[in-house]
């Protein structure tokens, strides 16, 4: 059982670079952990710290007028790599919501896996909603799932979202749940392939 | 109703269609490594389920193994307790491991077609997204996260819902010089890399009827590079030919007989596509990357282009970023550009033909001096396969070191790193930043145009290499 998302209501942290790959998000290196847990502390390593592991002062990560559960990104967030442990880092580090206006393929199924709701928004309402938390960090987005509506100073949107994977999010279910009680189908499924 | 090849082989795949769920897509082979396994093997431990059937999981170790003294034990602590976490899963959980030392071990990509694993018509999946390389057997083959392994540890099946279709069709003679990985770079540089997202890639056209099954796996590989789940090629007689002989595929009559259901897996002459593209073989040249993604690609021959030049303004912030990242001037030409290090390797470029392709370079020339270059085979196969053919005489006489097999420095993940600020040609299918290493820069190339550069230590176009002598393009 994962943890149920309903609405959330948070400051956001702005990162409009566009094309981010799992490498940025979570440097291969750091790769070697075999339990899901503590990927957070390197989560942007590389952008994080320099080659001295020194704090980069101007990484909007570690400016701490910027900080909450919403990280509001650039355009095709997430591309490259299918390693999870981006989903998982970005959760570990305290993100519940991923805003773009595009997201790679892969990385979308990671993040609903693992309770992590990518939000798809027009490229207008992410450059709104960008300039405004970089102008004014402790203005609040609400993201309700279940209305699938995301609002950010008086503006909403809504967004789509699959609703099976809307449910599952919800309700705290993953797939494998669903697979299990399939199993005697699949067994049928499986004596029949040549 | 007429259907592309990617839908006959889904709509076979389907166990059981329920109204409001995504459809569970029966799943022939499934590849596991140490990296993206350990926690999905955990997860079976939590639910106390086992690996719903062990004849169609094969595990190897390649992201994260050294590519010196595979013999020894594995020397930085956190890699040597990944690798053993997948010998103590694989013995618990019975599932075949192809471990170092194995003369099966290598990339996970290279091995299942070597093995005769990989067969037309299968569903494959793999937790590392170049898994499309399989696409090249007409296969329907992607990569996925780790919570998706456990899916298919536990139940053989994934919940997907059905991408878009896009063909891609190449038409005429490729000019001398000119490999498949010129081909694939050349196309991620005219869509970028989001232009495929969303869709599943079938390639189609006499150009890519011509290749090689290695030089297909090369164009399938780096389908995800430019978004795309994944990428196929109707398999035809290269492909039978191909598969003929290898340890675990159909033999005799048996071989036949699928042969002949195989010959089917195309799409129907009046099959409709979400998207089609076409482009002209004459117009590609050897290519290179410049900047920090695989869209990022130019002719060696072109220079690199002004912020003004790009069609999307709203891209000039990444693609400053990414110059300065390099180190190179907007404008500026790559040509004549110094390297530090060749990186001939990875699940793109690093099997038997691009070894020799290499080797046809290099053969009797030494590398420039203060050029270090590394070749890691993509096999225990092919590494044998080249020692048996000399190419290993050849590489040492040029001062190449052949190291042993593993993904190594295409992500970086072991001691094999170049080290930063330093320019590494590469047949890897990455350049993002720190890719290779952190603060590593990164030039994509084929393995000719890797060849040449290690042999001049520039950035070089290896038409005036080979101008002067005969070299058959297979590749």
């Amino acid at each position: 059982m994962k943890e149920k998302f309903n609405t959330i209501k948070s400051t956001a942290v702005p990162l409009p670079n566009e094309n981010v790959d799992t490498d940025q998000i979570i440097p291969a290196r750091f790769l070697k952990a075999t339990t899901r847990e503590g990927f957070g502390e390197n989560l942007f390593r590389d952008w994080r710290y320099d080659s001295n592991n020194q704090l980069v002062q101007d990484f909007i990560l570690n400016n701490p007028s910027f900080n909450g559960k919403i990280l509001v990104a650039g355009k095709n967030f997430g591309c490259g790599s299918s390693r999870e442990h981006a989903a998982w880092a970005l959760y570990d580090y305290g993100f519940r919501v991923v805003v773009s206006s595009f997201f790679a393929d892969i990385f979308i199924n990671n993040a609903l896996n693992n309770g992590l709701l990518p939000v798809v928004v027009s490229d207008q309402f992410l450059q709104t909603i960008s300039k405004g938390i970089s102008a004014n960090s402790s203005t609040p987005i609400t993201v309700n799932l279940e209305n699938q509506t995301i609002s950010f100073e008086g503006k909403k949107e809504t967004f789509d979202i699959n609703p099976y994977k809307k449910s599952c999010m919800i309700n705290g279910y993953d797939d494998i749940d669903y697979l299990l009680s399939l199993t005697e189908d699949i067994k049928q499924f499986d004596l029949q392939q040549s | 109703m007429s259907k592309t090849l990617f839908d006959k082989i889904w709509d076979k795949h389907i166990v059981k269609h329920k109204e409001g769920h995504p459809d569970p897509l029966f799943i022939d082979r499934h590849f596991i490594h140490e990296v993206t396994s350990p926690q999905a093997f955990d997860g079976l431990k939590k639910r106390g389920i086992g690996v719903f059937n062990t004849s169609r999981t094969t595990a190897t170790a390649d992201h994260n193994v050294p590519t010196k003294d595979q013999h020894l034990p594995i020397k930085e602590a956190l890699s040597r307790h990944q690798v053993e976490t997948l010998r103590k899963n694989c013995k618990e959980f019975g599932v075949e491991l192809y471990d170092l030392g194995h003369p099966f071990q290598g990339i996970v990509h290279i091995i299942g077609p070597e093995l005769g694993l990989t067969l037309p018509g299968m569903t494959i999946v793999c937790g590392d997204s170049h898994t499309s390389t399989h696409g090249a057997f007409g296969t329907i083959a992607f990569g996925i996260g780790t919570s998706e392994v456990e899916q298919v540890l536990a139940t053989q099946c994934i919940l997907q819902y059905k991408p878009k279709r896009m063909k891609i069709e190449i038409n005429g003679p490729l000019s001398k010089g000119v490999l498949a990985k010129d081909i694939i770079l050349y196309i991620i540089s005219k869509i970028s890399s989001s232009g495929a997202t969303g869709y599943f890639v079938e390639y189609a056209g006499d150009t890519i009827e011509n290749l090689s099954m290695e030089a297909r796996m090369t164009i399938c590989n780096m389908s995800i590079e430019m978004g795309a789940r994944g990428g196929l090629i109707a398999p035809d007689a290269t492909t039978f030919d191909y598969i003929k002989g290898k340890k675990f595929a159909p033999q005799g009559v048996e071989l036949n007989k699928k042969i002949e259901q195989w010959k089917t897996l195309k799409s129907d002459e009046d099959a409709t596509f979400d998207k089609v593209l076409t482009f002209d073989a004459s117009d590609i040249g050897p290519m290179i990357t410049y900047g920090t993604n695989p869209g990022m690609g130019i002719k060696i021959t072109d220079r690199i282009p002004t912020p003004e030049e790009l069609k999307d303004i709203s891209e000039q912030p990444s693609f400053i970023k990414s110059l300065n990242y390099m180190g190179l001037e907007p404008g500026s030409q790559l040509l004549g550009k110094h390297i530090d290090y060749v990186f001939i390797g990875s699940c793109t470029n690093a099997r038997i033909e691009d070894l020799r392709l290499v080797a046809s370079i290099v053969k009797g020339k030494k590398k420039a001096e203060g050029v270090e270059v590394w070749i890691v085979p993509g096999s225990k196969q092919v590494e044998d396969q080249a020692r048996k053919e000399g190419l290993d005489k050849i590489f040492e006489a040029a001062g190449f070191e052949l190291r042993s097999p593993g993904c190594s420095a295409c992500l970086g993940m072991n001691e094999d790193k170049i080290p930063a600020g330093k320019y590494c040609i590469s047949t890897s299918n990455r350049n993002f930043e720190g890719r290779q290493g952190p603060q590593s820069r990164t030039f994509l190339a084929s393995p000719l145009s890797a060849a040449a550069a290690a042999i001049t230590g520039r950035v070089t176009d290896v038409r005036e290499l080979i101008a002067n002598e005969k070299l058959t393009m297979a590749n």
